[in-house]
């Protein structure tokens, strides 16, 4: 792709207005990334949108009702009669039980790795060690974890007994095991805390290293300001540490809640085929899953449950950017004390 | 009475090794028990727990090897086909778009990389409906390509690889190339795209990574269970009849995480370095 030697020339003579004669590169280099964006990305979306409102189906017999127009009958029908708000109750559940330890155990975590006095040894291989889980495959992890607690005679089971908790006596028999081994896949509220610790013991490693980079971004000098000042570590840390953090903590805050709002392999995988825990750990994703893909393929209440999880999720990006934007006004300040001082 | 200040010291660093200790074996345990477990026969696996290995290795990979419709090593490579496609696409056209938003300026710049932001935050999963009907009409369903060339617009990719850029990708070499008659292509091709290596190795790691593990989408679109990726093989071991060997269960997890392992371990520091950038989650 030669240039004519003239053009070549021009470039580099105007130097300071850089970039107009090239201008139109500009639009051809970002071609390809807008026009898969638009045929792969943005027309799905619309065509999600604009099937939430119509009547459209393809029933197990393979015969197609619709589409017809329907109105909000199908957000009426996944809100009223369907599992959508229930789907919501449970992934928000899930997420929370999850982030709260995930990013109390981090910071804990960073303040300790960060201590200067402490010095703590051997970070690196801890870090190693505790991300790991974060870039197995999650449904590796998920039928692991249900292997693990399986009925009567998993691993875990096997474990509690052992330890007492349950009779080894009665265990040993597998006929009446049903009244001593816990059906843990069976249960609720049991399935939900395996399910959210997962998702910590996938993250706070993740968490961890990326609250440990925040701390060491902090400039030293404010530490040593603060301990000319006499304040105690504790002090510290509450008074320095954490509201230059909050920016980060923020960020992983609303990531994890946007990841955590898709939650889709690791509670489908938990989940054994009829169990009655179905209905607290179905999250809206596997919602979208049932009614698209399970027997007949109910394409309008699918999309309906999916343009309700894009309204939740722009909600909280948009509570996103609202925190980023304050986030650069700190940095802002920030800029201009360092400056003032200088 | 007050400790001293090193004795207190002491304690809590006591206290910080023995935490960490157990959150090292924590991560760990889980995996341990199940390639122990590949050892095992389904009865010693019934019997309880052992952190021992058995010798029924060989016993398993030869059940596990007659089982119809599960074939890890073809799961791998239609994995490996797949997420090599998309992490390359993702790479070459991630950068070109921030290359294109970098060096040039134009009417529409400013929007155009604002648009970018602000769709980064929107997950592929609240468009399935439209996606896979769109497929469908396309005839595309059951074949990898919308699991591929969707990765040519990945945001978070032209959002790094700019950032790196403004760093790391001064103008003057573009110039430069400019002045020696190089072509706006040859300049990206042969000059940018190999300046941006490290950026470039960091972004590969978590891309293929990231891809590798994805179950939804596929699920979505592979219908034929030749197709089937590894998370997707996976899947199918939570059958009834994977159910009745444990040992084979245990087994097939344990090959379908080795790969992760191995790339794992050899490639940490570059990992763990890249998750301290921040950002990298899925």
């Amino acid at each position: 792709m030669a240039q004519p030697a003239g053009r070549e020339g021009a470039g580099s003579l105007r130097k300071r207005r850089r970039g107009v004669s090239y201008s139109r590169y500009g639009y051809l280099f970002i071609l390809p990334f807008f026009l898969v964006y638009a045929v792969f990305q943005a027309y799905p979306l619309i065509n999600t949108i604009s099937t939430a409102f119509q009547k459209y189906m393809i029933t197990g017999a393979n015969k197609v009702i619709g589409p017809t127009f329907a109105g909000l009958d199908n957000f009426r029908n996944v809100l009223t009669k369907g599992f959508a708000l229930r789907a919501f109750g449970n992934t928000w559940i899930m997420w929370i039980i999850n982030f709260i330890p995930q990013m109390l155990l981090a910071l804990v975590l960073a303040k300790w790795f960060t201590d200067r006095r402490m010095r703590i040894r051997g970070q690196g291989a801890f870090k190693v060690l505790v991300y790991m889980p974060n870039i197995i495959t999650a449904a590796s992890i998920s039928v692991l974890f249900y292997s693990l607690f399986a009925y009567p005679q998993g691993p875990v089971n096997s474990l509690l007994a052992a330890l007492g908790i349950i009779d080894p006596a009665l265990y040993a028999n597998p006929g009446s095991a049903a009244t001593v081994a816990f059906p843990f896949l069976e249960r609720g509220w049991p399935v939900r805390l395996i399910i959210a610790f997962i998702n910590f013991w996938m993250w706070y490693g993740n968490t961890m290293i990326v609250l440990i980079a925040g701390i060491l971004g902090i400039s030293p000098s404010l530490y040593e300001a603060a301990e000319v000042d006499g304040a105690s570590q504790r002090q510290i840390f509450f008074g320095v540490t954490l509201p230059l953090l909050k920016p980060i903590m923020l960020y992983t805050l609303v990531t994890s809640l946007i990841g955590g709002m898709q939650m889709y392999d690791i509670p489908q995988l938990m989940l054994q085929q009829g169990s009655p825990a179905k209905e607290m750990i179905q999250t809206n994703t596997m919602y979208i899953m049932e009614l698209i893909y399970a027997g007949t393929r109910d394409y309008g209440r699918g999309a309906a449950v999916s343009v309700l999880l894009f309204i939740a999720t722009l909600l909280v990006s948009l509570l996103f950017f609202y925190f980023l934007r304050d986030k650069d006004a700190i940095r802002e300040r920030r800029a201009l004390k360092g400056r003032a001082r200088a | 009475m007050m400790k001293s200040y090193s004795a207190r010291l002491g304690l809590k660093k006591t206290w910080v090794y023995v935490v960490c200790i157990f959150l090292s074996v924590l991560s760990i345990l889980p995996f341990l028990v199940m390639f122990v477990n590949a050892t095992r026969d389904n009865y010693a696996i019934q019997q309880g727990m052992s952190l021992i290995p058995g010798d029924m290795l060989q016993k398993n990979l030869e059940t596990l090897s007659q089982r119809q419709n599960f074939d890890v090593l073809g799961g791998m490579w239609n994995s490996l086909q797949i997420s090599s496609l998309s992490t390359v696409l993702a790479l070459y056209f991630g950068t070109l778009t921030a290359y294109g938003l970098f060096v040039y300026s134009f009417r529409g710049r400013q929007l155009a990389f604002s648009f970018i932001m602000a769709v980064m935050m929107i997950p592929t999963q609240v468009s399935i409906v439209g996606f896979y009907t769109f497929m469908f009409q396309l005839r595309l369903t059951n074949t990898y390509i919308p699991l591929i060339i969707p990765a040519i617009a990945s945001p978070t990719v032209v959002f790094f690889m700019r950032q790196y850029m403004m760093g790391g990708l001064p103008l003057e070499i573009v110039d430069a190339a400019r002045i020696d008659g190089c072509s706006e292509f040859r300049t990206f091709n042969t000059i940018a795209l190999p300046m941006m290596k490290p950026a470039l190795a960091t972004q590969a790691i978590f891309l293929f990574i990231a891809s590798w593990n994805r179950l939804f989408e596929p699920t979505m679109i592979i219908s034929s269970q030749s197709k089937y990726t590894m998370p997707m093989l996976v899947s199918l071991l939570k059958s009834d009849r994977f159910r009745t060997d444990y040992g084979t269960v245990y087994l097939a997890l344990s090959l379908t995480v080795l790969p992760l392992f191995v790339v794992y371990f050899a490639l940490s520091k570059y990992i763990i370095q890249g998750v301290a950038l921040g950002g990298v989650k899925e």
